[in-house]
């Protein structure tokens, strides 16, 4: 069992509420899934910049001289912004690549979370409650974001086998349920280039999302693909730049609730996660179809 | 009539309330502040009446016997699992098995079911207002499932003897189970059920379905069914 919670702003006077309503839907999905959580907040765009989301399990150790060992071995500026175990790097849009290769030959135990222009992903073992607090989630703004409560199944309870996965730039996927097939997918997409961090199932599912997006596929297409090649129940929601996708299995025995209102679309695995939401008393609740692709883009 | 909000009195005190009524009470009690909670008004066995204002998670009205429940809103998986006797009405929709195993009583769904809505049912009647989703009515043994919009694919699935009615489209149906002609028997079983939900259709409109009783016993013919 896991919880979901998602909310993607139609209304941009929401957008500084963001991370406080996810907040509040993530806390209420505890007992879904009280051993680890996290969160992808999709922010503002900054022309010509990009960002890396990093976390490490000694942070002062790591981020005290960040910024200007980055920039020494770069030649160039960037600013780093602690959270906690976790740290937002921004830097010039075409000298991203070039900072994660120096940032793992200058901090090797450094590991990335996310990548994008506005992507960032906040994750850590606890209870969601005290994740969110670690990073002053409820503060954060942003057009859509996505959140996720784990109770393991499939692998090690750790920092990084907490949900949202994060494969490509600016994507993420969190998912309830388990998949069988996830070994033998995973070689196939080692096989493609694509690079894993742990052993569970649903970082497979985030990459081969990713691996069809990079062959050209939307991500519509993915999701359909997905239906096809994935063995195991699942619910996901997927995160890009412009907003997110939600999709069942055909026996969609995983809960999923959606709330939609002339302001926002929300996610929830179950519906107390959106009683608090504005106007949820006259929001159109439904469930998501088993074996349905959804997905909302900002116009 | 007593109003009982869920919030500031939590859901122990308030389903011992409910089921520490005596034996004949026909007391109401309305519950406020539901805000998508578990088990609210489960395990209930007097006919108490009791409505709850908002929608509810997992398993509300479970193991009803002879109370009559009515929510105002949606439910979450499991509504009325195990009914023994007595009404449970929801003024919105049911997620996954609602009517579950019931023995009993009548569930009645003004909106939609969704998956697995009457699965292993033992006598329970489920009328459903809107659609039904897949493997609906799965292994339903007796009692009556009517519904007047559609049914999703596999509809009584390694269905025993329970009577599906359905008045739209059928996706699919499940193994062994097949259109079977409407008699004069199931036409008065409908008007009744019908008149008792409230429900605007007619008898004539629908479609029985029920089991070809080809997998009852093993029969090595019929292994590519199993």
């Amino acid at each position: 069992m896991c919880g979901i919670v998602g909310l993607f702003l139609k209304d941009k006077a929401l957008e500084p509420e963001l991370g406080r309503l996810l907040t509040e839907m993530l806390i209420t999905m505890t007992d879904r899934g009280p051993d680890s959580a996290g969160i992808a907040i999709y922010g503002s765009e900054k022309q010509g910049t990009a960002k890396l989301t990093v976390q490490s399990a000694e942070p002062m150790a790591d981020f005290s001289a960040l910024e200007s060992d980055l920039q020494e071995n770069l030649g160039a500026s960037v600013s780093v912004s602690t959270k906690h175990t976790h740290a937002v790097i921004t830097v010039n849009e075409n000298q991203l690549d070039t900072v994660k290769t120096i940032l793992s030959e200058i901090r090797p135990n450094v590991r990335v979370m996310s990548t994008g222009e506005i992507i960032e992903i906040y994750k850590e073992v606890g209870l969601p409650k005290d994740v969110v607090n670690m990073f002053d989630v409820s503060t954060m703004k942003g057009k859509h974001g996505i959140g996720h409560t784990r109770m393991a199944t499939e692998s090690a309870v750790t920092t990084m086998g907490a949900h949202p996965f994060s494969t490509g730039l600016d994507q993420c996927l969190v998912h309830n349920g388990s998949l069988s097939n996830h070994n033998s997918l995973r070689r196939k997409l080692i096989k493609d280039g694509l690079q894993f961090e742990t052993m569970n199932d649903s970082e497979v599912a985030a990459a081969y999302v990713t691996n069809k997006m990079n062959q050209g596929q939307n991500l519509g297409e993915a999701l359909e693909a997905g239906l096809e090649d994935l063995d195991g129940f699942f619910t996901f929601v997927v995160g890009t730049k412009d907003g997110f996708g939600v999709v069942r299995d055909p026996i969609a025995c995983k809960p999923a609730v959606m709330a939609e209102t002339d302001q926002y679309v929300a996610f929830g695995s179950e519906y107390r996660a959106l009683v608090n939401l504005p106007n949820i008393e006259n929001a159109r609740v439904w469930e998501p179809e088993p074996a349905t692709v959804y997905f909302w883009e900002h116009s | 009539m007593e109003t009982i909000d869920l919030q500031t009195q939590g859901l122990r005190a308030l389903n011992s309330t409910l089921q520490n009524t005596a034996e004949v009470s026909t007391q109401e009690y309305t519950i406020v502040n539901p805000q998508g909670s578990h088990a609210i008004a489960v395990g209930l066995n007097s006919p108490i009446q009791v409505t709850v204002e908002g929608s509810t998670g997992y398993y509300c009205a479970g193991m009803n016997q002879k109370a009559s429940i009515h929510v105002n809103g949606s439910v979450g998986p499991g509504v009325a699992e195990n009914m023994m006797s007595g009404e449970v009405v929801i003024n919105g929709d049911a997620s996954q098995y609602a009517g579950a195993t019931g023995h009993g009583g009548l569930l009645n769904i003004k909106g939609n079911a969704s998956s697995r809505c009457g699965i292993s049912m033992k006598g329970i009647d489920i009328v459903v207002h809107g659609n039904i989703g897949h493997m609906s009515a799965f292994m339903a043994q007796t009692g009556n499932l009517v519904v007047l919009g559609d049914a999703g694919d596999a509809l009584g699935d390694s269905l025993y003897e329970a009577q599906l009615f359905v008045r739209g489209t059928v996706k699919s149906l499940g193994t062994d189970c097949i259109e079977k002609e409407i008699r004069n028997e199931h036409l008065q079983t409908l008007a009744k059920l019908l008149a008792r939900a409230g429900a605007d259709a007619k008898p004539e409109e629908f479609k029985r379905y029920g089991s070809a009783r080809q997998l009852y016993n093993f029969n090595i013919d019929n292994a590519s069914s199993y």
